[in-house]
This record gives structure tokens, C-alpha cells and sequence, in this order.
């Protein structure tokens, strides 16, 4: 339903399109009504669309209340110094930044420095890090700046980065940037409700797929039964139903709720980046969603992916990429045209964000139409084993053959790959080679996931990393995926593992619950690393959803299946039954968080707490 | 019309059993004849990669792929082995004091739902009846309060009562205990009440509720539910109800054994999730001693049902 919620759900007055294309003037303030007037005399409306630039090395950052209007109803955000995105903060590696954030709230409040190598007690997690920021005080962050890149800062309080608390942090080069580039734009996305996040939540305790208007439908099944005939259309269910999972389970919430916004702007409102012909821009892409996936492309445009989570890559061109919360890519392209859309669609494919590339203010290019919204395939509920039923005829229901028709890239990686690392098997038990040398592919899962917080488990597992996702598979475009990411220069560390630590992402869609091992935040125990050690995290998700999944302080060095170095991330997506390692160098003392990144999941526990002593 | 209710009494008889079975011993087992072409034993190359012979996964080596229920086998990893001893709240850089960050998985949520408030309309009669379900608490424990009845002429005809401890014993089903509380035009009656309610494969919501009163009562109720969405917002929704009682009870015009059971189709319109105007047809039929009690009323023993309604939570 495109309209906002009265307590018991009747909608409100609200033209469809001015819900999801949302206000062209997001942050003016337009006839508001009782409530809200007092506090709008008090707090002037919310600067968005473009946010302002802090550089130097002392920054005073100020958390408040403040109103916005997205789609035609005025609500109140939570905002730093007034803006939606909050200020872009330019610094410079080598630097020592003191950052004072004065809380003008009516509850605690924090910021996380997302990506930044610091000490744990600036990291910014009340609870964790430190006791947060009570009302009306004011925390003075410290830290040295070791690196360079884009990254960014937000609040890690209750829902509060999904009300309006998030903004770009760039790392300037001390030996200036490498990268030529002409224009240089941060481009943030992030997305909005009119309704209080706790209360969404409610919501999807009762109904977890409350949001969701892409069910199969009867409708559905008569005309796949007219096209493909009876067998098929109740052969494409059957798995699904018999499992009491949906295929169309692609995101907890959708459009149904969510305002996308492109640098704190709707897309009715256009956010616009102008350039010269002939020049060079380079956008710095950051997912600051609270809870969406983002597929970005440019018509008409090639992107070069030159930078991930802040950190060079070799540069790989591309048509599209997906991205979760708490990722950044950052890309070159050179615009010919006057005009180009800038189009980021929800991966669910309920709306989307957008935004222009032009010679001149107000050129607008054609916005594409959102793709189709395409089902879950079995290699995404069962892994390998969704993609070798497509080899072994004999071996399946007739339903799981009809369906590894659309199981597409896993059918032809997978084989290889499992072939691969059996003879790699055999060779460890004949030559004695280290074991440690690749991930492990045996499965163990925690003996809390055989409960009720969980709804399935995965006992084969993909390991590919050349997967773009569901609903960007063979869709005719070069879609980037995380085996086209080489981060220049290699590991920082060059050793190998020592250990392994096997963490499973698990989750019951029906109660809503998420958590890692079947165990939520408050049962869990910390992730001890000992301080110094090189240490393999093996993340093997059984649930069918992507988790982009971030390691607060320390680097996670993704690798292949077979253990060569990919890239240097801060914040890994997994996808659905896929089994990823990464490496990581306990240098960092303390304790931190690694959490889901998708806020609803990381609130319902998908979080741990790590320790490195 | 009989013989649609006696065939969906049976269709929940037959439908309910096995699970109720498999939902009794916490198992909800889905067990996917994966890998059955393959041989029995011999090493099968997939095999190998996915369970190295140091890890006896009896699931795998006898070809079958446990995907969801079961239980876990003795050397399932343990959760807790990689904390080293520190917990969330001691141990080194440990903040001072109780723990402050408590997540959604510690706090308690609550929902009313109305599942039916509807006239119903029959040849004899109109009357309201209503069906309801609130929870509180938690994912795992939760306190539940169910209430159905009807009212006719101004007055309540009949309502039961239950408020029950809930408490999830696998992925899709709940135990729940507690009590049960009958009031209306005959003597009250209260129950223990101990039953299942959750959601069976291919979607099928069931709620089945044993109870024991005094005087050697006891009673079994089974009802369940399925959602047919036609289009995003238009639903169907077919719902069977049997009850069953161990003994005569004639104040309350019940026999012993199978007493009635109703088969009804609602279809609903979402104009949002939470607020859904429907329009219906249930037939009731009562069955054996309880059927007879009713004629010697001269009341009908079957029933054609029209019902409007609506569904509505919050």
C-alpha cells in the first residue's frame, strides 16, 4: 500500500505517485500542521541534496531534531548540523581529527566512523565502544587517520541512521590523489519512511511480509499454468510451499514503506551533478540505506569501478553493480551526452533512487523502467546442491528440474568448483599440505541452528563469488561481482590463517528473528581473537537473503574458495546458501561489533560482539 | 453442503494428524530425497566434498539433505566455542556496569489481531460473532490470549476464553498451555488447555487445542486456516473448524465425540495489511449425539452461514 499508516493500518489521503516518486523539494517545509509547528519554529527545516563539506582537523558535529517533508507528510528527523545526508567530511590521511558531536536530542546518540581503523573506545558503538552520547552532551571523538579513501560516518543508536544520521567520509591522500578525475561527487543513498522504524518492525514480528507486494499470487499460477502448462506452474511451488518460504522473499521492506533517496533527495526532486563534456567524474557511491540493497547503473554510461569499501582496486569496467548498506564503490566514468540518469533500483525492485548527470541544471535523461521482479532459484535456497540438479536429472522432483532452468550461473560454476576442491581434498590427506591454505568446505552447523530461530539450513553451500545476485542474472548487462574485485598491492598481511572461525547467518523469516548460529545478540557470547593472529572467518549464510555483513575496526580480506586474496572490504555481502571466507589481522585491541548491516536485522541480533585481547 | 463439511472435516482430520504428530515431537522435519539417485555407498565424489569422512553427517551419507527441523547431531559445532571465556559484559574492555546494548531479541512486542468480526446471517437467524488473538512477549515465549463467540438478540450466546503460555518448540510451531474459560447460555465451563499452533508445509495455519475440565471433561479442537492470495490484495481464505468432546454435556447441548465442524470461505480486501473488510459463506454441520440434542430443540443441525466481516490488527 503506497500510503501511510492511521494505528490500525486505514491509509491516509495520499496520490500514489507523489508517494514514490516523493516531494521534488524534500527538506521544505510546506503547510505543517499543529504538532509539528512548535518544533519547526524552533528547528529550521532540513538543508538535503547538498551536503556541506568539513575539512580540517577540528569538527564540531551537532545531533538534533529537525523537519522534513519526502513525501507530502511532515515528519521530524534525527540530523547532524541540520542535514540529510549529514556533512561530507573531507580529511587528510596522517591527520589527527578531533571531532566533537554535541547531542541535542531527547535520547543517546552515537556516530561510528564506518571503515575507519581506529581505537576501540572512538569506534562509536554505545555499549561497546563506549557508554554513547546522553542528551545535551557533547563526546569528543580522537583519532589518527591511517588510510585513504571514501567511507563513512553514522549513528549507531537504536534506528536513528534511518532517520536522517548518516554522511561521506573522505581520506584525501597525503601524496595527493592518484586517481585523475575532473568532478568528484559523493553520491549517497539511503532510504526514508514516514513511519516510526520501531514500529515497522512491530510490524514485521507479526507479519514479516508485510511490505511485501510481490507474493505469488493465483493469478500467477493460472498464467504460468496457460504459458508452461499445469505440471510446471505447480512444479515451480511445490519446493517453495511444502517449505513454507517464499520466492519472492527479497527484502524485508520495499517500496511499500520506503522513500529511496540519491543524496537525501527523492526521485521526483532529481538530485543533479553537472559536468563539462569531455570531462571525467568520479562518483563515490555510499549504500547508507537503513535496510535496502541498491542496483546501480548508468544508461548510456560504462562505469569503472576504480576503489571498494575505501580501498583501490584494479580498475574493472562495468555496466551495474549491487550494493548492501555499509559498502562504497567508488567509479570513473566520462560523460559524452548532456544528460544521463543516474539509477539505483531497490533489489526487490520496488522503487527506486535516482538522480542526474548533466551539462546544465535541469536536463533530465530518460529513467529506465524498474526490471521485473524475479523469483528466488533453488541455488539460492540450497547452494551447490540447487545447481547439480541441473546435471542430475535422475536425481531430483520434477519441481527442482523445472526450476535450475533459472538457477543459471551456480549450474555451470559450481561442478568445476566442487571437482576442484575435491581433488584439493584428496591431496591434503596424500601430500600432508597445509590444511589451513583454503577455507574449509565442511559444513558444521552450531547445534542452535536445529531450533526455532531458524528456518533452514544450507549443507551445500556455493563458494563462487562470480554471482551478481538474483534479479541481475543474465540480464544482458556487465554486472560487477565480488570475483572482479583485486584490491592493489595485495594483502596487508601476508600470512596465512592460523584458525578458523565458522559463523553461520541463520534466521526464521516467519517469526522475523535474525541471528548468527541460531543465536540472537543477548544469548551470544563474544568472538574472541587473539591480538596478533591471522585468523580465517568462514561466513556460510542459510537463509535467502543477502547480508552485508560488517567487521567494525579490523579489515576482512576476502578470498576465493581456493584461498587466493581477492579484496579488502569492511563490509562483506553473502548471499543467499553461499559459503565466503575472508581473512582478518587481529590487530586492533578491544571489543567491537560485527553485525548484518541491514539495520532490521542487525536490531533483531544478527550481531556478535568481537574481542581482541 | 453436508457433504462439503464432512469432507473438509475429514481433510482436516486427515491433514492435521501427521502434523500434529511431527509438531509434538519438535521436529517439523523437512527431509529433500536430494541426492536419491546416487549410489548408496561407494565414495561419491559430491559426497566427499560436502562431507569429508571426518565429519559423519548421517543425513548426507544416506543421501538426503535436512534442510529445515531435525535435531542437531552430537557433534554439532558448539556457538559459544570461539568466545574464549569472555561473555558480553565481563572480561577485558568489558564497559562497567549491567550491559547496556539490548537489541529487539530482548524487548517484547504485542499484537491484537481481529481475525473475524462479521454479522453472520442464517436462515433462521442473524447474530455477530467475533475471533480473536493477542499476543505478548517475546520471539521464543509469549503470553496468548484467544477469544471466539457469538451474540444474538443482545445477548452473549457463547465465548471461549484462553490464556496460554506459548512457547516455540521449532521453526514454525508454538506450544502453548493454559486454560480455557467457556461462558454463555449454558453453565460455564473451564478447561486446562494444552495444544499446537503454527504453520504446517504448504502453508497451512493450524491451532489445535486438547483440554481436560472438571468432572472428567475433555474436549479436542482443530482448526485451520490458509491464505489464497488472487492478486496482491484480494484473499481468499478457506477455514475448517472440528470439535470434539469425551463427554456428554447436555446442559450445553454437546454429545460425546465428533460434535461439529464448519468449512468456510472468506475473501478478503487488504486495503491495508492491517485492515481487510471481507464477505463470506461457512457451512456447520453437528454430528452424532450433539446433532441430536439439537433436534430435539428443534434446532437445525446444519447451517448455511453468510458472513461480512472485517479482519483488522494492530
Amino acid at each position: 500500500m503506497p500510503a501511510r499508516f492511521s494505528p490500525i493500518g486505514i491509509p491516509v489521503t495520499l496520490n500514489r505517485r507523489r508517494f514514490v516518486q516523493g516531494l521534488a523539494a524534500g527538506g521544505v517545509l510546506a503547510g505543517l500542521p499543529g504538532l509539528l509547528h512548535a518544533a519547526a519554529d524552533r528547528a529550521p527545516s532540513t538543508v538535503t541534496g547538498a551536503a556541506p563539506v568539513l575539512r580540517g582537523t577540528e569538527i564540531d558535529l551537532v545531533v538534533a531534531e529537525s523537519p522534513v517533508n519526502f513525501t507530502g507528510n511532515p515528519r521530524m528527523a534525527t540530523t547532524i548540523n541540520g542535514s540529510i545526508p549529514a556533512p561530507t567530511l573531507r580529511l587528510r590521511e596522517g591527520d589527527t581529527v578531533t571531532i566533537r558531536v554535541t547531542n541535542r536530542l531527547r535520547e543517546a546518540t552515537s556516530i561510528h566512523w564506518h571503515g575507519i581503523i581506529l581505537p576501540y573506545q572512538m569506534d562509536g558503538v554505545p555499549g561497546i565502544s563506549f557508554a554513547g552520547i546522553a542528551p545535551g552532551e557533547t563526546f569528543t571523538y580522537r583519532f589518527k587517520l591511517e588510510q585513504t579513501g571514501t567511507y563513512w560516518y553514522h549513528s549507531h543508536s537504536g534506528m536513528q541512521e534511518l532517520t536522517g544520521m548518516y554522511g561521506a567520509l573522505i581520506v584525501e591522500s597525503r601524496e595527493g590523489e592518484p586517481v585523475r578525475a575532473d568532478r568528484d561527487y559523493v553520491v549517497q543513498l539511503s532510504d526514508w519512511t514516514d513511519e516510526a522504524p520501531m514500529q515497522v518492525f512491530a510490524k514485521l514480528k507479526t507479519q514479516s511480509d508485510y511490505y511485501n507486494y510481490n507474493q505469488p499470487t493465483v493469478a500467477d499460477f493460472f498464467r504460468d499454468a496457460s504459458t508452461d502448462g499445469l505440471k510446471s506452474a505447480i512444479a515451480k511451488r511445490k519446493m517453495w510451499n511444502e517449505m513454507r518460504m517464499s520466492p519472492t522473499d527479497l527484502a524485508d521492506l520495499s517500496g511499500a514503506t520506503l522513500t529511496f533517496l540519491m543524496n537525501g533527495t527523492t526521485p521526483a526532486g532529481n538530485w543533479t551533478g553537472l559536468f563539462r563534456r569531455g570531462e571525467r567524474v568520479r562518483l563515490r557511491f555510499i549504500n547508507g540505506a537503513g535496510n535496502s540493497f541498491y542496483d546501480v547503473r548508468i544508461p548510456g554510461l560504462k562505469m569503472t569501478v576504480i576503489q571498494s569499501d575505501g580501498v583501490d582496486v584494479e580498475p574493472v569496467t562495468v555496466d551495474e553493480f549491487r550494493f548492501g548498506p555499509g559498502e562504497t564503490y567508488d567509479v570513473l566514468v566520462e560523460p559524452k551526452d548532456d544528460a544521463y540518469t543516474l539509477f539505483a533500483q531497490a533489489m526487490d525492485r520496488s522503487g527506486y533512487a535516482r538522480g542526474t548527470l548533466a551539462v546544465q541544471p535541469g536536463l533530465t535523461a530518460p529513467v529506465p523502467a524498474l526490471d521485473k521482479v524475479e523469483w528466488l532459484t533453488m541455488a539460492d535456497m540450497m547452494g551447490a546442491m540447487g545447481g547439480m540438479a541441473g546435471m542430475d536429472h535422475s536425481a531430483m522432483a520434477g519441481g527442482m528440474k523445472d526450476m535450475n532452468h533459472a538457477a543459471m550461473p551456480m549450474q555451470h560454476n559450481m561442478p568445476g568448483m566442487n571437482h576442484g576442491a575435491m581433488a584439493m581434498d584428496h591431496s591434503q590427506h596424500a601430500m600432508a599440505e597445509n590444511p589451513l591454505d583454503k577455507a574449509s568446505q565442511t559444513v558444521r552447523h552450531a547445534r542452535t541452528e536445529y531450533g526455532p530461530s531458524t528456518d533452514m539450513r544450507v549443507d551445500m553451500p556455493r563458494t563462487n563469488l562470480d554471482d551478481p545476485g538474483i534479479g541481475l542474472r543474465n540480464n544482458g548487462r556487465r554486472v560487477l561481482t565480488l570475483a572482479d574485485l583485486s584490491t592493489v598491492g595485495g594483502p596487508i598481511d601476508p600470512r596465512g590463517a592460523e584458525r578458523e572461525i565458522e559463523l553461520h547467518l541463520t534466521g526464521n523469516m516467519e517469526r522475523y528473528a535474525w541471528s548468527l548460529d541460531g543465536l540472537e545478540f543477548g544469548q551470544s557470547t563474544p568472538v574472541h581473537l587473539r591480538y596478533g593472529e591471522r585468523v580465517r572467518v568462514i561466513l556460510h549464510n542459510d537463509t535467502m537473503m543477502t547480508h552485508p555483513m560488517h567487521l567494525h575496526g579490523m579489515w576482512s580480506e576476502l578470498e576465493t574458495a581456493d584461498g587466493a586474496f581477492q579484496a579488502r572490504r569492511h563490509t562483506i555481502p553473502v548471499q543467499p546458501a553461499q559459503r565466503i571466507s575472508f581473512l582478518v589481522t587481529a590487530d586492533a585491541l578491544g571489543r567491537w561489533a560485527w553485525h548484518c548491516h541491514l539495520m532490521f536485522h542487525m536490531d533483531a541480533g544478527m550481531f556478535r560482539q568481537v574481542v581482541v585481547s | 453442503m453436508n457433504t462439503l463439511s464432512i469432507l473438509a472435516a475429514s481433510v482436516l482430520v486427515l491433514g492435521a494428524a501427521p502434523t500434529l504428530a511431527i509438531a509434538a515431537g519438535a521436529q517439523g522435519q523437512h527431509v529433500m530425497e536430494a541426492a536419491g539417485a546416487q549410489p548408496e555407498s561407494g565414495a561419491s565424489p559430491m559426497k566427499q566434498a560436502a562431507a569429508p569422512a571426518a565429519m559423519p553427517m548421517g543425513a548426507m551419507d544416506h543421501g538426503d539433505m535436512n534442510m529445515q527441523g531435525g535435531s542437531a547431531p552430537a557433534d554439532a559445532r558448539d556457538p559459544h566455542a570461539y568466545s574464549g571465556g569472555y561473555t558480553l559484559d565481563s572480561g577485558k574492555y568489558a564497559l562497567a556496569g549491567p550491559r547496556q546494548l539490548r537489541l529487539a531479541d530482548e524487548h517484547s512486542f504485542g499484537t491484537l489481531l481481529v481475525d473475524r468480526l462479521e454479522r453472520v446471517d442464517t436462515r433462521d437467524a442473524t447474530s455477530t460473532a467475533f475471533d480473536a488473538q493477542a499476543w505478548f512477549g517475546r520471539d521464543y515465549d509469549r503470553l496468548v490470549v484467544k477469544a471466539e463467540g457469538d451474540y444474538a438478540n443482545g445477548r452473549l450466546e457463547e465465548a471461549r476464553t484462553e490464556l496460554l503460555w506459548g512457547h516455540a518448540i521449532a521453526s514454525y510451531w508454538d506450544a502453548q498451555l493454559g486454560l480455557r474459560y467457556d461462558t454463555g447460555e449454558g453453565p460455564d465451563r473451564s478447561w486446562l488447555a494444552f495444544g499446537i499452533q503454527g504453520l504446517a508445509p504448504y502453508w497451512f495455519e493450524l491451532d489445535a487445542t486438547a483440554y481436560v475440565g472438571n468432572e472428567g471433561r475433555s474436549a479436542l479442537r482443530v482448526e485451520a486456516e490458509y491464505e489464497l492470495p488472487i492478486t496482491q490484495r484480494l484473499v481468499l481464505q478457506p477455514r475448517g473448524e472440528i470439535n470434539l468432546y469425551g463427554k456428554k454435556d447436555e446442559a450445553n447441548g454437546m454429545g460425546s465425540g465428533l460434535t461439529d465442524a464448519t468449512f468456510g470461505l472468506r475473501l478478503r480486501y487488504e486495503v491495508s495489511r492491517q485492515f481487510a473488510p471481507y464477505i463470506g459463506v461457512e457451512w456447520n454441520n453437528k454430528f452424532g449425539q450433539t446433532a441430536d440434542l439439537a433436534r430435539a430443540e428443534g434446532a437445525s443441525t446444519r447451517e448455511t452461514r453468510w458472513v461480512a466481516g472485517l479482519r483488522f490488527w494492530f
